[in-house]
């Protein structure tokens, strides 16, 4: 109790960061089974501080510093799942996991398939996603594409406190392999929490979208960090009349495509926002996804996805902040959509 | 008089054709128990090693038999199914390593825990599978272990991790059950299997570093049958002395063709374990008279010569099988009778498995997750929406 009141600032708001510490600290005390493995989880309080006092709380027992073997501890997780356990197994950053993803693939995610339901693998693997600041190509990639291609797997996406939160703690309680994409650059960020949300038992469903801003111009889809960049370019659009309906897609996989199509069948425009790559991305898929549906006959113009440059991510400043969607472009792409 | 009169039972018995229980002698006439004399183990970061004079009772030695054989002919019927392009795919073969599969099965307990790679189908049926649902599931039908989803490569059953079909991708899972083992305090251990092909994988060192490093209560153990695929372990491993590749990890070099052998290093793996020690390494020194899958013959990398020696000399269930008759334990026609039984078992599971149905179409998106809402699966184009329960 006392954690997670220090955790609200003077202005009532509660960073991500502490939101995931509460979800964490809450679940583990709801269910022995929960743990936490990871690099630099438990000594260190976290790379990101995100497990900061967990493991003063909890022990060497529940929250375990591994060695740099992401391939090694992951399968290890993995395998603490399918022998009844509930780990949390967080990777430093999402791209270390590529050193593990069959391990999230193979062992996790087409198990309960090929064992046709008998064997489960109630497994969490979290950690930052996506472009941090100057870190550079190799510690800069987005995964949410690549896990969410594949069957067997639920992917999400948090944007605010509130949606760290009660994702994570739905992740946890979930009885299947999720992966938990969250972003360095909104840990720190601060949110107002909701009344429900300081209950122990509050969790958001995966697979449900949330509509951050309504709007009749056109349908803004984003996930993460730039529902806040897709929020800012929207004020600015307002002025000057144009109204953004902005969607917070909370989870790639599934995807809720219902709440997009109801969306564009009232706009009749739309624009997807992400920082992962173009090719084969989650605005890709949506552009599909409503091309197939209903929506698409309700369209007045092709849908326009707004994404991260195709390039390895550059250390300079003035490129790095040219390889990411900034809120000019988000803003211009709107307007060009809605050939104003 | 009793052997006249046993005699004249036994021809009775073979003129009406009876297929059963008359015995030459009565059970009171065999020894109950012997001892034996086993290979001593090559031990590594060790001040012992596992016994090396041992006592089978007449009841184990019949149930290793029957186990053993049991193996070695279904896996032989699946081979004639594969050959009759009935089972499909992938069908790595276990004949010739059966004493490993049994003889760590006699030195845990079911309540414990097991993993291996792809050559499972030996395994799947020590831990409990029948032969039926193996079978099964090799076709591909309704009644396999797997209900027909997972295949060769992906049985199931109770503390039996499967199959699995990424080469090393075992190892570490089964340290991971050991973590569970040891976080639950159930006083269990799990087994991780893996081959000489295997053992040259970075992530089985990194779970070794793991196991010894938080004492996991795991016993690794590598099934060395000399060949990864088409690569002889010359060929492969820079130190081919897979017990002492765990380094700080005590190891034996087990002969894994002598049933008691693998069970007398595995209760001793398992003592430490469980005595809180660490984890222990196990190399059994086994062979596969098949090659790698059915999709190799496996013989462009061996000679026949080769095989056929080890069929000759080596052959754990001929092994056994001497054992037990120049001690007194069996007779020649109990075993006989125990093979009359087991082919029937096959005949009968083999039958099951070609004429059970394929599983549903409806079953085809079903167990995606577990425990979870209905959901919609897109089909193969936008029309097509499928159902997929949990």
């Amino acid at each position: 109790m006392a954690a997670s009141v220090r955790c609200f600032l003077r202005s009532g708001k509660m960073m991500v960061r502490d939101a995931l510490n509460q979800a964490m600290d809450e679940e583990l005390e709801r269910d022995e089974r929960v743990f936490l493995l990871g690099e630099e989880v438990a000594q260190y309080d976290g790379a990101y501080k995100v497990s900061r006092g967990l493991w003063k709380k909890y022990g060497d027992k529940r929250i375990i510093d591994t060695p740099i073997t992401e391939m090694g501890f992951t399968g290890i997780a993995v395998g603490a799942a399918m022998a009844g356990l509930r780990p949390i197994c967080e990777f430093m950053t999402f791209n270390f996991s590529m050193q593990a993803i069959d391990q999230v693939i193979n062992s996790a995610a087409k198990t309960c398939y090929m064992s046709a339901g008998r064997q489960s693998v109630p497994i969490v693997f979290r950690g930052p996603n996506g472009a941090s600041a100057g870190v550079a190509a190799q510690h800069s990639q987005c995964f949410a594409a690549w896990y969410a291609h594949c069957p067997g797997l639920k992917v999400v996406s948090p944007w605010s406190a509130e949606d760290a939160k009660g994702l994570l703690k739905s992740a946890i309680r979930d009885d299947n392999p999720v992966v938990f994409l969250e972003n360095e650059l909104m840990y720190g960020v601060p949110f107002e929490m909701s009344e429900e949300s300081q209950s122990k038992d509050f969790t958001i469903p995966i697979g449900k979208a949330k509509v951050e801003r309504q709007g009749t111009h056109v349908t803004v889809v984003t996930h993460s960090r730039y529902v806040s960049h897709c929020l800012d370019a929207a004020a600015v659009l307002a002025k000057e009349g144009i109204e953004c309906e902005v969607i917070n897609l909370r989870t790639i996989r599934p995807l809720d495509v219902e709440t997009i199509e109801a969306s564009v069948m009232k706009t009749s425009h739309l624009v997807t926002v992400e920082g992962g790559w173009p090719q084969f991305g989650v605005g890709a898929e949506i552009c599909a996804m409503v091309m197939e549906g209903p929506a698409f006959n309700f369209l007045d113009a092709p849908a326009t996805r707004v994404t991260g440059v195709d390039i390895p991510m550059p250390y300079a400043k003035i490129l790095e902040d040219n390889s990411l969607p900034q809120i000019k472009d988000i803003i211009a792409s709107i307007k060009k959509t809605l050939n104003v | 008089m009793l052997t006249n009169f046993s005699n004249v039972l036994r021809v009775c018995a073979q003129r009406n054709g009876a297929a059963a229980v008359v015995s030459a002698r009565t059970y009171a006439d065999f020894t109950t128990q012997a001892t034996f004399e086993i290979k001593k183990c090559d031990i590594h970061k060790l001040d012992e090693a596992p016994a090396t004079q041992v006592v089978m009772t007449r009841d184990e030695g019949l149930k290793y038999y029957r186990v053993m054989q049991t193996i070695r002919r279904m896996e032989l019927k699946a081979d004639q199914l594969y050959k009759q392009k009935i089972i499909r795919g992938f069908c790595h073969l276990y004949d010739g390593q059966e004493a490993c599969a049994v003889g760590i099965e006699a030195g845990i307990n079911l309540t414990d825990h097991l993993i291996t790679a792809y050559r499972a189908h030996g395994y799947t049926y020590t831990r409990g599978g029948t032969v039926k649902e193996i079978m099964a599931e090799l076709t591909g039908r309704r009644g396999g272990i797997a209900k027909g989803k997972g295949g060769s490569m992906h049985m199931y059953t109770k503390n039996f991790y499967g199959g699995n079909g990424i080469v090393g991708a075992q190892v570490p899972l089964g340290a991971g059950v050991a973590l569970a083992c040891q976080y639950q305090g159930n006083n269990e251990l799990s087994v991780s299997l893996y081959g000489d092909g295997a053992a040259n994988q970075g992530q089985i060192f990194e779970t070794y570093n793991m196991a010894a490093l938080w004492k996991l209560p795991a016993i690794f153990i590598c099934e060395n049958n000399r060949y990864g695929m088409g690569t002889s372990v010359e060929r492969s491993a820079a130190s081919t002395d897979y017990y002492k590749r765990g380094d700080y990890i005590p190891g034996l070099r087990v002969d894994g063709m002598d049933v008691l052998c693998v069970r007398e290093a595995t209760k001793f793996a398992a003592d430490h374990c469980r005595s809180g020690k660490g984890p222990m390494l196990m190399e059994l020194q086994t062979y596969r008279y098949h090659g790698h899958s059915m999709s190799d013959p496996g013989v462009s990398y061996r000679t026949r010569e080769e095989i056929q020696e080890v069929r000759g000399k080596s052959d754990p269930i001929s092994l056994l099988k001497d054992r037990m008759l120049s001690n007194n334990m069996a007779s020649v026609e109990e075993l006989k009778e125990i093979d009359v039984s087991v082919r029937k078992e096959i005949e009968d599971a083999a039958q099951f498995a070609t004429t059970d149905p394929e599983p549903p179409l409806e079953e085809l998106c079903n167990h995606i997750f577990y425990n979870d809402a209905d959901l919609e699966v897109r089909g193969t184009n936008p029309w097509t929406t499928l159902k997929s329960v949990s």
